[in-house]
């Protein structure tokens, strides 16, 4: 037997998604801009085919990453796509074995029991056999999971799961079809003819116990043929589009492709590689504090995808990048959605399934560009010359302990430094450029360059984590940028400040924008471990918890910040410590209300620990830059 | 005319008949705790380009609720979303979603399209 009309749904399935997979990818990679064209074709010849490849294996197959977060729901989505694969493979190698030709046609390695009825009676053959119903009894106990996951997803481990559209709840029951049907189907064929190994075997001789094996068994190869069919067909409006999309994503991010800041095709191929996991759910704090169970990244990206209104999806977010942190697929999560907020509102293109099979680039609302100023009335200042500049920011003039102690760390110094926005400048211009508005915020940066630039400063200090990144990323300086801890972490280094020693119990808090916004995790550690004794959290590095006020988040009002800021100031102070450290004005002034412990940033505690010399007071006036000085002392 | 230092105002009488309150209306849907302002100027104490015009949000708020729009959309513009104002609000008016607020409902208003 080579052939049966069973067989013609999953072939039509099956050709209709390679042909279908196949012209998205060559559309995607059109779109790509000539430069990311180039590093994709380079990449595809060098050393990043190789990554890739290991990194399919490791990610798209074994799902790693998924099993190192959470290892039920890791063991769920390896066994699916692992032992489908290796069920594929393997029966590959089975029917070009054992089959009657070399080189088969894909269905009959899919269908290979329905065309072989006598297979694997004895030796080798059996133990193939039992190798076969070991990887699909492997994959029956993920979906079993995750027919679980469905209904109470705590068992997995996941506090909430997915919601889903009428398609994908369509291609789900395809899906969860598939492997039962082939189930029954091999193990009445296998009943009918006595073969089989210890899964289908046996249900096999147990089901033709009191069934018509024989008949029973057509009907659900149909079934599992048809199953197949539905979902391949189905796959492109789904969610599980992201299975092929993935294999492309990871090709493009090894060959050096960035989100950049407009929608293009690489941001799109990421948001169809999100596989509605739902880790990004679980780990954000809108959720698991202030109870908002509707913007989180995988449901921004299923909004995308199905082509509707998202600006409020997209704004009601804190930016922290936890979720950016601890996405399985690695999706960049804040540039796709800082792309939707600078977007704004579009509107809804279309809403139709047949169109989803051929949809066009997302259609952004085209504003007419108001070039006219908005912030002509900042003053024009010419600033004395100075070797280090000290920018306070909006947040640390409401917290003015911070600046103080900046100050009075400064004075201490001996260096010359200005103190820039000491009766209030403009703001750095980031929490416009959160808001979406670049054009705006550009003014503020061009205004603040031409200070910073007019001063002939080598070094900029800020206290403000939300200015340091920006003023790293956004402005063209030509001077060192430092955040007040690194710069004091110089200070200690070249001995040009003494500290004592506080014997103070210290948990630090790392601000989202210092530590996974800009990478800067150890400086601040270094120097409390200098004047105190540094306890460890749960929530180090990148791990780290948003206080709550995060200016990111335009939407949430005060009574789901400071219910976020409560959890999170509870978990950090789990230890009693004296003092909970941070060095963001913001995580203090919004945790310093959340909690009885002492709430300090690094400058603060610096400057208590401070031994100011007579000697360096005195020389404070003169010219010395912090190298001159270090020889000096 | 001669200036003798003084002058006569015009008449304030505020007619909301006339005023156009769907400003306003607009970002009372979108952000109640604009309803919650109790005119007490601190976030115009703080704010940043306050202490370099003449901008106040809570001029800007107390027009907005008149329906007096006129001038409003410019001075709006001026805000830099820096959020100062926000964390010194004593009644937890989320200051900058209604600035935001406030320019959305302007652009979509037919009455003051640009
Ligand atoms: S965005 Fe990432 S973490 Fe979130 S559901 Fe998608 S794949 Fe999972
Ligand atoms: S960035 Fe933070 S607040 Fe925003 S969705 Fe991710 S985890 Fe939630
Ligand atoms: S500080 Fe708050 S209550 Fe006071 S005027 Fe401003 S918005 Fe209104
Ligand atoms: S956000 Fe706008 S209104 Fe509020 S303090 Fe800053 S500049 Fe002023």
């Amino acid at each position: 037997m080579q052939f049966d009309p069973f067989v013609i749904p999953f072939n039509i399935g099956l050709n209709f998604i390679l042909l279908y997979t196949v012209i998205r990818c060559v559309v995607w990679f059109r779109g790509l801009s000539r430069a990311d064209k180039l590093r994709m074709q380079r990449g595809f010849f060098g050393t990043p085919f190789a990554q890739s490849l290991r990194e399919i294996f490791l990610e798209s197959l074994l799902h790693r990453k998924i099993l190192k977060t959470n290892f039920r729901l890791g063991y769920m989505h390896m066994s699916l796509a692992f032992g489908w694969f290796l069920l594929i493979f393997f029966g590959t190698i089975e029917a070009d074995v054992f089959g009657t030709r070399h080189l088969n046609a894909p269905y009959r390695a899919i269908f290979f029991r329905f065309f072989n009825p006598e297979h694997g009676r004895m030796g080798f053959e059996s133990v193939y056999g039992f190798l076969m119903d070991l990887i699909l009894a492997f994959v029956l106990s993920g979906l079993f999971l995750a027919i679980i996951k469905r209904f109470y997803s705590r068992i997995v481990g996941m506090k909430k799961t997915t919601r889903l559209k009428p398609s994908d709840k369509v291609a789900l029951t395809a899906l969860w079809l598939i492997f039962p049907s082939r189930l029954l189907a091999e193990s009445f064929t296998c009943g009918a003819y006595g073969t089989g190994s210890f899964l289908t075997g046996t249900l096999g001789s147990w089901l033709a116990s009191f069934l018509p094996a024989q008949q029973l068994a057509y009907p659900f190869w149909w079934l599992y043929s048809l199953s197949l069919g539905t979902f391949f067909i189905l796959l492109p409006v789904t969610r599980y589009m992201h299975i092929p999309t993935e294999l492309f994503l990871i090709f493009m991010r090894n060959s050096g492709i960035k989100t950049g800041d407009k929608t293009g095709s690489y941001s799109e191929v990421e948001v169809f590689s999100c596989s509605s996991c739902g880790i990004c759910i679980d780990t954000c704090q809108l959720n698991t504090s202030a109870g908002i169970t509707n913007i989180q990244s995988a449901y921004l990206m299923k909004a995308i995808r199905n082509n509707s209104n998202v600006a409020e999806i997209a704004h009601n977010c804190l930016m922290c990048g936890r979720c950016d942190q601890v996405c399985p697929v690695g999706i960049e999560l804040s540039p796709i959605r800082m792309i939707q907020r600078r977007a704004g509102e579009n509107d809804i293109a279309y809403k139709n399934t047949y169109k989803d099979y051929f949809r066009t680039r997302q259609i952004t609302a085209s504003e007419k560009p108001d070039i006219s100023p908005v912030y002509n009335f900042l003053p024009e200042v010419n600033p004395d010359k100075a070797d280090v500049l000290y920018f306070a920011g909006c947040m640390t003039h409401l917290t003015p302990s911070i600046k103080n102690s900046m100050v009075r760390i400064l004075e201490a110094s001996g260096l010359n430094y200005k103190f820039i926005d000491e009766d209030g400048g403009a703001c750095c211009g980031r929490p416009l450029m959160l808001a979406g508005q670049d054009r705006e915020a550009r003014e503020l940066i061009n205004y603040n360059s031409q200070l910073i630039w007019k001063s002939g400063a080598q070094t900029l200090v800020t206290s403000c984590p939300i200015c340091y990144k920006v003023f790293r990323e956004s402005y063209y300086l030509d001077v060192e940028v430092l955040h007040h801890s690194q710069f004091i972490k110089n200070l200690i280094d070249e001995d040009i400040v003494k500290l004592n020693f506080l014997r103070k119990r210290v948990v630090y808090h790392t601000p989202c924008d210092l530590g996974r916004g800009s990478g800067v995790y150890n400086e601040p550690k270094e120097v409390l471990t200098h004047i105190s004794r540094l306890e460890k959290s749960k929530f180090e590095d990148d791990k780290s918890l948003c206080c709550g006020g995060s200016l990111a988040n335009m939407k949430i009002g005060s009574q789901k910040r400071s219910l976020i800021a409560r959890d999170a100031a509870a978990e950090l102070t789990r230890t009693s410590p004296d003092i909970l450290a941070t060095a963001c004005p913001l995580c203090k002034k919004t945790f310093s209300s959340a909690t009885t412990t002492r709430v300090a940033d690094i400058a603060e505690l610096v400057a208590e620990a401070l031994i100011v010399s007579s000697v360096k007071r005195s020389t404070n006036k003169k010219i010395f830059s912090a190298k001159e000085l270090a020889a000096i002392s | 005319m001669e200036k003798f230092g003084f002058f006569i105002s015009k008449g304030r009488q505020i007619n909301y008949d006339s005023n156009d309150r769907s400003i306003a209306e607009y970002i009372y849907e979108r952000e109640p705790s604009f309803r919650r302002c109790i005119e007490c100027g601190g976030c115009s104490a703080t704010c940043t380009t306050g202490s370099m015009t003449k901008f106040s949000l809570r001029e800007l708020h107390i027009l907005i609720k008149r329906g007096e729009n006129d001038k409003v959309m410019e001075s709006l513009k001026k805000c830099m979303l820096c959020g100062k104002c926000i964390l010194v609000c004593p009644r937890g008016v989320n200051t900058r979603n209604i600035v935001v607020l406030a320019k959305q409902a302007f652009q979509k208003s037919a009455a003051y399209a640009i």
